[in-house]
């Protein structure tokens, strides 16, 4: 059985490769139990999005307080 | 190659350059350098990706002979590659336990999209990229702000293809947990 950060290793690789059938089931089984992962999946789908917006400013020094 | 398939590189080599320069002046001389050479060589490429990696190789030397040019009057810091691993392994403790199931619970994310329209979140995600282990940022920013393929970026940063996916499931995990405490769902006065 895989672990929730196995699965957080395949959810990160479909970004760049398409999962194997295998490995696309393993997932969706781990979803079943696993809330965490389903999120982690939405959120890795969500930097890719925000990164793809990012411009990067010389003058942001701000810190979040 | 024409002036107008350049042009569309030139956002993309900006990008890149702005994140390894951070200064626009710096960075537009850079793109603009690279161009300029790119039109002079103007040599014909089968494909977009081709032309991208080639683009990107001319800037890395531009970008290389800022910092030459730099280091003569500023001692540049040099990078401390050798705690990464211990900072990498860290990370994934705070994250995982030992059985390796996620240690917190974390609450869905309430619109993210609406996130990306406001300043302030903008701010705490450059901050989260820039707190990360400089390896894991590169090979993030090298993927997901200047759009590379695997291959591009491993050959990139002289890693191999395991050290670059290992690169960016870390960077992936250290960003979503710096947002998820210091945007989305903040538990702790910080």
């Amino acid at each position: 059985m895989k672990s929730c950060k196995d699965i957080s290793e395949l959810l990160s690789e479909s970004m760049e490769r398409r999962l194997t059938w295998r490995e696309r089931w393993a997932v969706r089984l781990h979803f079943f139990m696993c809330r965490s992962c389903s999120r982690f999946q939405q959120q890795v789908h969500f930097l890719r999005k925000a990164a793809g917006r990012f411009y990067p400013h010389e003058n942001d020094k701000n810190q979040p307080s | 190659m024409d002036k107008n398939q350049l042009n569309n590189h030139r956002t993309i080599l900006f990008r890149y350059a702005l994140l390894q320069l951070r200064d626009e002046t710096v960075a537009e001389d850079a793109v603009q350098e690279t161009l300029l050479a790119a039109l002079q060589a103007g040599d014909s490429f089968r494909s977009e990706s081709a032309v991208r990696t080639w683009l990107i190789g001319i800037l890395k030397h531009k970008i290389a002979d800022h910092y030459r040019a730099a280091e003569k009057y500023h001692s540049i810091e040099k990078t401390a590659s050798g705690d990464e691993d211990d900072s990498n392994e860290a990370l994934e403790q705070l994250i995982f336990n030992g059985k390796g199931h996620w240690i917190g619970t974390s609450s869905a994310w309430k619109n993210p999209d609406h996130a990306l329209e406001q300043d302030e979140f903008w701010h705490v995600f450059d901050w989260c990229q820039k707190n990360l282990p400089k390896q894991h940022a590169r090979a993030f920013m090298l993927r997901e702000m200047v759009g590379l393929e695997m291959e591009d970026i491993c050959q990139d940063m002289n890693i191999s293809h395991n050290a670059c996916r290992v690169n960016l499931h870390r960077a992936r995990l250290g960003l979503r947990e710096c947002l998820e405490q210091r945007w989305f769902n903040p538990k702790r006065p910080l």
